[in-house]
C-alpha cells in the first residue's frame, strides 16, 4: 500500500447507502470487477467512467450506511477507487473497507471544501489531506497502528495469513 | 458498567472495560447467508485454515434469494451447502428455516450475554434477548471462523428510556419509526443503544425484537434490551432450558453519554417515506399517497403477532383492486403457526400472495419488485433508492397493522379508518 494516495475526487453527499452504492440485485454476481461495472449506478450513471482512472471519493455524513454488503466496498474499489474520505462512517462499511484492503478516513469538513473534479492527495499516516486546485489542505483522523497494518498488508485476510504464519 | 460493556468484558476475558478501548472478543455464534456467506467461504479458503474454530458456533441459514430465482442464486446456495457438509456447521436450507433473524432466536441459538456476530447488518436484532449482536462483512465473518475472535472497540453507550402505554393501533414499529426520525439516521453512529423504560417491560419479544432490529437504521453498533421473565420464557419456550440473565443488568452508576426519554402514550402511527428511515412524520400529515404493493414480511416485522394484526384489519376484506398484497411469514415455523390459526386462508381470500418464508422484496434482490414510478407501503427496515428494484419507485415504511390497511384501502391510511 502507498501511504500517499493523489486522484482526482469525486463528492457525493450524506448518507450514502450501500443499496445505492451496489444494488441488491447484483449481489448474486461473484466476480468483483463485476460488482465493479455497477458502483454507484444510480446515484451517477457516469460515476464508472470517472472512478475508472483512479479516484478520491468524498462522502458527508453517515457514508456506506444500511446493508453489511462487503460487495459495496468491493465494488467501489474495483470500479478505481483509491480512497474514500468523508465526515463520518457507518461502521460496518468502514470496517469492511479496511478488511477488503480500501482505506477510507475520517476528515469533518471535508465535504465544504471540495468539489467534483478537484486534485486530491491523502496522507494515511500524517492524516493529512491537500487540495491541490483550492489550495486547501486539512486534518484527517489517522488509524491505530494494527489498522494500518491490516490496509500495509491489502487486507484482513492477508493480514490474518501473516499472523498465523509467525506463530 | 452497562450491559454492553459487561458482555464485552466478559467475552475478552477482562473484568472491566472502559469506553474506546479495543477488545478481543470470543464469539459465542457467527451466522451468514446466501449473499454474504459465499464470499466467507472464499476469504476463508484463503487464510488456508483447514476446520472453522467450532463447527457448534457457525450457523449457516439461505433466506435473501429464496428458493434460488437464477442459476447465479442456486450456485451460490450450492457453494454454502457443500462448506457446511465439508465443515459440518449448522445449517437451515430453503424450506427448513426462514429469515436468518427469526430462525436464530427460534432455534435457540441466541443467548442472553452472548457475543453474537453475523455477516447482515440486522444481527442486532438479537439484542433483544440481551447479547451483544452486531453486523459484520463476509472477509471478518471468515477470520471469526478461522480464530473465534473479534476486535471491538467499546462504545459509548446511549440509554433510551420510553415510558407510556401505546394507543390502539400504534406499535413497537411506530416507536422506532419516530426514534429514528428524532435521532436521524446517524444519530447513533459507533454508539450501543439500550432499550429501557415500561414500555420496555411490557413489550413482547416480537416487539422489543423489532426495536433492536432498527437500531442500525441509526447508525448503532447495537441495539440491546436487558433480559427479564419475557425474555426468560421466551427462551424457556423454544429451547426447554431456563436462560441466566442473573448479572446482566446495567449497573445503577452505569456511564451512558446521552440519555433520551420517549413517552409512547399520545404517539400516533408513523410512516418513514422515501428515501431515508428518518424521512418520518405522523400518517396523519403524509397526504394521499395511493399504493400500488403493500408488503407485510421481513426480520423487522413478519413474525406471528405481526400477521394477526394484519389478519384482523384484513379478515372479510378485499386488497384494493390495482394493489397487490404480499405476505412472508418469517420462518416457516411462524407460517405453520399462522397456517393453523387460519390467518394465511385470510389472507389468501383478501385476495393476497402468501409466499414461503424469506427475505422477499425487502432487499430487492427477488420476488415482488418495483416499477419505475411505483409506490409501495411495507413492513420492512429500509426505503432508500432503488431499495425494492426500480430507482425511480417509493417506499414507505410503516406498521404491520398501517400495511395491512393501507393494502384494503388502496392508499397509505391509518389501521383506525379500517379497524376501530
Amino acid at each position: 500500500m502507498v501511504n500517499e494516495i493523489k486522484a482526482n475526487a469525486v463528492v457525493f453527499g450524506d448518507n450514502i447507502d450501500t443499496d445505492v452504492i451496489l444494488p441488491g440485485r447484483y449481489l448474486i454476481l461473484v466476480d468483483p470487477h463485476e460488482l465493479g461495472k455497477h458502483a454507484l449506478e444510480g446515484l451517477d450513471a457516469d460515476f464508472v467512467n470517472k472512478a475508472k482512472v483512479g479516484a478520491i471519493l468524498v462522502g458527508g455524513k453517515n457514508f456506506g450506511c444500511g446493508s453489511s454488503r462487503e460487495q459495496a466496498p468491493l465494488a467501489l474499489k474495483h470500479a478505481g477507487v483509491k480512497c474514500v474520505i468523508a465526515e463520518s462512517f457507518a461502521r460496518i462499511f468502514y470496517r469492511n473497507s479496511i478488511n477488503i484492503g480500501l482505506p477510507v478516513m475520517e476528515c469533518k469538513g471535508i465535504s465544504a471544501v471540495v468539489a467534483s473534479g478537484d486534485v486530491l492527495s491523502v496522507n494515511l499516516e500524517s492524516g493529512k489531506i491537500q487540495n491541490y486546485t483550492n489550495i486547501q489542505i486539512l486534518q484527517g483522523t489517522t488509524l491505530p497502528l494494527f489498522i494500518m497494518e491490516i490496509l500495509a498488508d491489502g487486507g484482513l485476510i492477508e493480514n490474518l495469513r501473516k499472523r498465523l504464519n509467525k506463530k | 458498567m452497562n450491559i454492553t460493556e459487561k458482555i464485552l468484558a466478559k467475552a475478552s476475558g477482562k473484568k472491566a472495560v472502559y469506553q474506546g478501548e479495543i477488545v478481543d472478543a470470543n464469539v459465542d455464534m457467527v451466522m451468514m447467508h446466501d449473499l454474504t456467506g459465499p464470499l466467507a467461504v472464499e476469504a476463508f479458503k484463503k487464510i488456508g485454515c483447514q476446520k472453522v474454530w467450532d463447527n457448534k458456533k457457525v450457523v449457516v441459514i439461505l433466506d435473501h434469494q429464496v428458493p434460488a430465482e437464477s442459476v447465479k442464486a442456486a450456485e451460490l446456495h450450492k457453494t454454502m451447502r457443500t462448506f457446511v457438509s465439508e465443515q459440518n456447521l449448522i445449517f437451515y436450507d430453503v424450506g427448513r428455516g426462514g429469515i436468518c433473524h427469526q430462525v436464530m432466536p427460534e432455534q435457540g441459538h441466541v443467548v442472553p450475554g452472548a457475543v453474537i456476530v453475523g455477516s447482515d447488518s440486522h444481527t442486532c436484532t438479537y439484542g433483544a434477548f440481551g447479547a451483544f449482536a452486531t453486523g459484520i462483512g463476509s472477509t471478518e465473518a471468515a477470520t471469526v471462523m478461522a480464530t473465534g475472535k473479534i476486535w471491538f472497540k467499546v462504545p459509548p453507550s446511549i440509554k433510551i428510556s420510553i415510558k407510556g402505554k401505546f394507543k390502539k393501533h400504534v406499535y413497537s414499529k411506530d416507536l422506532i419509526l419516530n426514534m429514528i426520525g428524532t435521532l436521524g439516521v446517524d444519530g447513533a453512529i459507533y454508539y450501543a443503544t439500550e432499550f429501557t423504560g415500561s414500555t420496555i417491560k411490557a413489550m413482547s419479544m416480537a416487539g422489543r425484537m423489532t426495536l433492536c432490529n432498527m437500531a442500525v437504521e441509526m447508525g448503532a453498533k447495537n441495539g440491546i434490551i436487558v433480559p427479564d421473565q419475557t425474555t426468560a420464557e421466551y427462551l424457556f419456550s423454544r429451547t426447554g432450558k431456563t436462560p441466566e440473565i442473573k448479572g446482566l443488568q446495567s449497573d445503577p452508576d452505569a456511564k451512558y453519554e446521552r440519555i433520551v426519554e420517549f413517552d409512547v402514550s399520545k404517539l400516533e402511527p408513523q410512516i418513514a417515506c422515501p428515501s431515508s428511515v428518518d424521512n418520518v412524520k405522523p400518517l396523519s400529515e403524509a397526504g394521499n399517497i395511493p399504493i400500488n404493493q403493500a408488503f407485510i414480511g421481513s426480520c423487522t416485522n413478519g413474525r406471528l403477532e405481526d400477521l394477526q394484526i394484519a389478519a384482523q384489519i384484513m379478515k372479510n376484506k378485499k386488497v384494493k383492486a390495482g394493489v397487490r398484497a404480499l405476505i412472508i411469514p418469517a420462518s416457516q415455523e411462524i407460517w405453520k403457526q399462522a397456517d393453523e390459526e387460519g390467518l394465511l386462508k385470510i389472507f389468501t381470500e383478501a385476495g393476497a400472495i402468501v409466499c414461503g418464508s424469506a427475505c422477499g422484496p425487502c432487499l430487492g434482490g427477488h420476488i415482488g419488485l418495483l416499477a419505475a414510478g411505483e409506490t409501495c407501503v411495507a413492513s420492512s427496515n429500509r426505503n432508500f433508492i432503488g431499495r425494492m428494484g426500480s430507482t425511480q419507485a417509493n417506499v414507505y415504511l410503516a406498521s404491520p397493522a398501517t400495511v395491512a390497511a393501507s393494502a384494503i384501502v388502496g392508499r397509505i391510511v391509518s389501521p383506525l379508518e379500517v379497524d376501530l
